[in-house]
């Protein structure tokens, strides 16, 4: 039994979002993103941490053994902050633990197989499931309109037929089929992943509109990043203080960037660390950074460039800050002086902010894989055309097609056998 | 009263003779009848048997003891594995017989078999009892025949009319009548009817055909057996030929379009479409120049009075004028004469949705329909379904009330019942490997493992098999066993001569086992004692090594899809009277009736909301709701 999660909660803005998550993987999968258990049935803060270490919100963790939880499973609720770019990173670090998202209806038909759910008194309750399931139904497909449908649907049907072609070389061997097929399959498998890649790789910046870009700011300790931090948000995000490396640990503040939502997260100074924590805080710096959709570097005018600012500088989407404009000094070349103190080239930063934001993640709507749902099933079919591909023999070959044309099912609806055949016997002449 | 049996089949083709076998085999005293005795286990259509999917199938009902598979080996003049190219689960055994080798082989295994009559009758009549369900069979003479249970394998003799050009002819197979009777018996009793269309191409006289210029096909050497039971196939083998129409054959066919019964509307059932008339495929696959034709002879040579050759490729049911036309313009076949014509066969069958699992009609207690009058078509499919009606009726007979089904994932013959008896039909069914999810599973190889325990707990399988079967079943499971419990480092697999990755990871025996690269005499030196294993064994082995990486990656799925097979609707629920569901899957449910959640899941625009809605109801019927547990 796979374990699966969901948000019980309407998508879009709101002040908290609750993802539940149940099945027997959910004790190790709540103790690898929120730490130690809380006691079964009571609220706990917790911090949640993706497994790379990136902290993804504090959240009131509730721990739900079954049997008696809804599901009858082990199960966990999350209380998390409302707001796409939460709810995509937990999703994603469960996914990436190994649980699967929800198909419709699917927590409350575990909970009647598991006999917790009385359905003595049941039109409400399947009303209720009504509702999951069309407002998964919507989540699915509905609210991209129709351009995912239609990509969905014609992935599913490349794939039908290429699975098609596949049993026909299965049932009908000796039926004269052409000698190239086999080869005409492998070759399309190979196109078609490639395609679903290619777009899978376009829309991150859908996903980004949906979870929001990923801006950290990297530099020397007292560089002045988290005073950066407090002047692009407007508010004391950050703890400022003249000692460096005062800031040990990532502190994150959502603005908006070209009407997109942004996560800007100040990092712990980049130096040899004076102490374990410190250490680790710098560890985690360079690990946001790296994950980062835009890094901003930052060094006081009139300072050399270290050469851990000077490989940030090297990545592309960086903006290279010099800060301190107003205590004067030699700008570096490419470098955007900036003064928080005076407000000199804030402006000036924030425009060239939205202008890489605008880039990385175009308005356009042409992003059609933009949720983490979605995302997953084309993942997923595309890790089984991968397989299909080094299968070395026909027979997993078609098996490898079939459990890609599922995954793709999640989104399009399923394929059955009949639908197979129908392209086998429209396409070939079969029947001696 | 008249005399009484415990189990009556009526029809002596492939569905009736595995049903009154396995009924016999039960223990039920059970009685054949059938309308000619010398015709008994007829191959009506194609000399051959097995196949991928069918080959499947014919293992299966060999597992659970039936016919076909021992009888096709006592007959068959050309052995091929099919699909031998491929992995061991798509391999089908096929074997071509020689039809009255098959006859008679049938014959034989039907007369030794205990607790079995056979006697030539026609069933005219159903007597019903004050339950609505079948109490006895009235015969052609007038007799009454008492019974427990009665399986019905009609065939296509129900309303079957035959088409060769503009001739129509009421008829059953060739030359034997339709059965009125029955037909309107079971007309009485009120069940869903369809029309489908089969058909048959022309017989040859083998003396006419220009061998030396067509391409022959031997058969397998040595062959492979198709019952698990036999030892060697001791008959001499025949070659086959292969031909192909030429550009004038389809031509010839083109232009006399205007009188081929299934354009001009004369023929109103669909026809399978894995299996299409000649004038079918030259019009829908207009751009191809050539269509395979197979020459298969239907006796070993010296055995008949005129050598018959059924040309595997042509069926069809143009005018007598058009087919000698035809066959006149195709390579080899110039000269020669055709014995008996092609022809199409629309005939009734019964929706198997009204079907339980057990293959008995819901409507009408007692009463089991197996094989082509359900909607299907081939030998091994009516096999199956016999087999299973045999078993089931024999049960039902001695007083049980559980149907005794086989699942989707534990054989070919579980998902041939559930499609028919859950999604019906809308071309004469066929099996094919594409049909099972658990392809890799259910495989020809593997069929005793998978079935004779469950045939054992039936009481089908006789004492030779069952104690092969044990011996063979545990040894296969502690090879298993040891072979996944043994393990050895990548160092010392290099250094045995097996190239693994030097990951230090060590490696169960079974793992090794699926690498490409570690086959050969350096596996039986690392592991001596599989030197020790028998053959039948070893290839066990060795095939679970090749699928275990894929299948361990569906188990979960297996898992869960098999849970839902085994949470049962039980037969007198009320859809209606579920709480939750709307109208139309109230409609979709009663219409379909499936036997399990599995099978509910299965029934075309079921929602998921509907399949919550039935489990909460199955689950309170299982047990006491309890009030407030959500």
């Amino acid at each position: 039994m796979d374990t699966i999660f969901a948000l019980a909660t309407a998508p879009g803005r709101a002040a908290i979002a609750v993802m539940r998550l149940s099945g027997p993987e959910s004790r190790r999968m709540l103790e690898a993103l929120a730490g130690r258990l809380p006691a079964p049935r009571r609220a706990a803060l917790r911090r949640l941490s993706a497994p790379d270490g990136t902290v993804l919100d504090e959240a009131l963790v509730l721990w739900l053994p079954g049997p008696a939880s809804y599901t009858g499973e082990d199960s966990a609720e999350l209380h998390l902050h409302g707001g796409a770019a939460v709810v995509a990173g937990v999703g994603e670090a469960l996914a990436g633990s190994g649980a699967r998202p929800a198909e419709p209806g699917e927590f409350t038909r575990r909970a009647v197989l598991n006999g917790r759910m009385d359905l003595t008194a049941a039109e409400g309750v399947i009303d209720l499931i009504e509702a999951e399931t069309a407002a998964q139904a919507r989540q699915a497909l509905g609210l991209a309109g129709g351009g995912l449908t239609a990509l969905c649907a014609a992935w599913a049907g490349r794939l039908t037929g290429l699975l098609a072609r596949q049993e026909a070389l299965i049932e009908f061997e000796d039926e004269g089929l052409p000698d190239a097929l086999e080869d005409e399959v492998a070759r399309a498998i190979g196109v078609l992943a490639a395609e679903m890649t290619a777009r899978l790789t376009a829309d991150e910046g859908g996903e980004r509109v949906r979870a929001g870009l990923d801006v950290a700011i990297l530099g020397a300790p007292n560089a002045g990043k988290s005073s950066l931090l407090n002047a692009l948000v407007g508010r004391e995000a950050a703890i400022v203080s003249a000692r460096a490396g005062t800031t040990r640990d990532v502190v994150e503040a959502r603005i908006l960037l070209a009407g997109l939502p942004a996560v800007l997260a100040d990092t712990a100074g980049l130096r040899e660390a004076g102490d374990e924590i410190e250490a680790e805080g710098v560890r985690r710096a360079l690990h946001r950074g790296a994950a980062a959709d835009i890094v901003l570097a930052v060094l006081p005018c009139g300072a050399t460039p270290d050469a851990a600012t000077l490989a940030l500088v090297a990545r592309r989407d960086c903006i290279l800050v010099a800060s301190k404009a107003d205590i004067g000094g030699p700008v570096p070349e490419g470098a955007l002086a900036v003064s928080v103190r005076t407000g000199e080239g804030l402006p000036a930063l924030r425009e060239k902010l939205e202008e890489v934001a605008s880039r990385l993640a175009p308005v356009s709507g042409a992003a059609l894989l933009a949720r983490p749902r979605h995302r997953a099933a084309v993942r997923d079919a595309l890790r089984w055309l991968g397989e299909a591909m080094v299968a070395s023999l026909p027979e997993m070959r078609a098996d490898a097609l079939r459990e890609a044309l599922q995954a793709l099912g999640r989104l399009t609806g399923k394929v059955g056998a009949e639908a197979i055949l129908d392209r086998v016997f429209a396409e070939f002449c079969i029947g001696k | 009263m008249g005399r009484m049996f415990d189990v009556v089949v009526v029809g002596g083709g492939h569905a009736g003779a595995e049903a009154a076998a396995a009924a016999a085999r039960c223990g039920a005293r059970t009685l054949l009848l059938t309308h000619r005795l010398d015709r008994l286990g007829e191959m009506s259509c194609n000399p051959a048997i097995g196949g991928v999917g069918k080959g499947h199938l014919v293992r299966e009902v060999d597992a659970l003891d039936g016919l076909m598979g021992r009888a096709a080996d006592a007959a068959g003049i050309h052995f091929k594995l099919l699909n031998r190219s491929k992995g061991p689960a798509v391999r089908g055994p096929r074997a071509q017989a020689d039809r009255a080798l098959y006859r008679a082989a049938v014959q034989g295994l039907l007369r030794e078999t205990p607790n079995l009559s056979i006697e030539e009758g026609v069933a005219e009549g159903l007597e019903r009892g004050p339950d609505n369900g079948i109490a006895a069979v009235l015969t052609g003479e007038g007799e009454r025949i008492g019974c427990g249970a009665l399986v019905v394998t009609a065939g296509t003799f129900l309303r079957g009319e035959i088409h060769l050009g503009p001739e129509r002819l009421p008829a059953g197979r060739h030359g034997d009548p339709a059965s009125i009777g029955l037909a309107l018996a079971l007309a009485a009793l009120d069940l869903p009817v369809r029309r489908l269309k089969t058909g048959t191409p022309p017989r040859l006289d083998g003396r006419t055909i220009d061998w030396a210029g067509i391409e022959a096909q031997p058969g397998d050497d040595p062959p492979e057996p198709l019952s698990w039971m036999t030892e060697r196939i001791a008959n001499p083998q025949v070659v086959c030929g292969i031909t192909a129409t030429a550009p004038g054959t389809h031509a010839i066919i083109r232009a006399s379009l205007d009188r081929a019964p299934i354009y001009t509307g004369q023929i109103q059932g669909a026809g399978p479409r894995y299996c299409p008339s000649i004038e079918d495929k030259v019009v829908r696959f207009a751009d191809r120049e050539r269509h395979q034709i197979f020459l298969e002879p239907e006796g070993l040579p010296g055995t008949e009075d005129i050598p018959t050759v059924y040309p595997n490729g042509i069926s069809t049911s143009l005018p007598r004028d058009v087919q000698e036309a035809v066959i006149a313009s195709i390579p080899g076949l110039r000269r020669a004469r055709i014995l008996r014509h092609g022809y199409a066969i629309e005939y009734d069958h019964l929706d198997p949705r009204a079907l339980r699992p057990s293959l008995e009609v819901r409507a009408v207690p007692r009463l089991f329909l197996a094989g082509q009058v359900n909607g299907t078509t081939g030998y091994e499919e009516a096999a199956a379904q016999g087999l299973l009606a045999g078993i089931n009726a024999a049960h039902r007979a001695a007083g049980g009330t559980e149907a005794r089904v086989l699942l989707r994932t534990e054989a070919y013959a579980g998902v041939l019942v559930d499609d028919l008896v859950t999604q019906g039909v809308t071309e004469p069914y066929r099996m094919l490997t594409a049909r099972a999810e658990h392809r890799l599973r259910l495989r020809a190889d593997n069929a005793g493992l998978r079935l004779t325990g469950r045939g054992l707990e039936w009481g089908c399988v006789g004492p030779e098999r069952a104690a092969r079967h044990r011996a063979f079943a545990t040894a296969v499971t502690e090879a298993l066993a040891r072979a996944r419990a043994e393990t050895a480092t990548p160092a010392a697999l290099a250094a045995a001569g097996l190239p693994v990755n030097q990951d230090g990871i060590p490696r169960t025996l079974l793992e090794v086992m699926a690498l490409p690269a570690a086959q050969g005499p350096a596996l039986d030196q690392a592991f001596p004692w599989l030197r020790d294993l028998s053959p039948g064994v070893r290839t066990q082995l060795e095939t679970e090594a090749l699928y275990a990486p894929y299948l361990a990656r569906q188990a979960a799925e297996f898992a869960a899809l098999e849970r839902e097979e085994r949470l049962r609707i039980p037969e007198e629920v009320d859809f209606a009277a579920i709480a939750g569901l709307s109208t139309e899957m109230r409609q979709r449910l009663c219409a379909a009736r499936p036997a399990t959640l599995g099978a509910a899941g299965r029934v075309p625009g079921i929602t998921p909301a509907a399949l919550v809605a039935l489990a909460g109801h199955l689950r309170r019927g299982a047990s006491p709701a309890r009030a407030g547990a959500a």
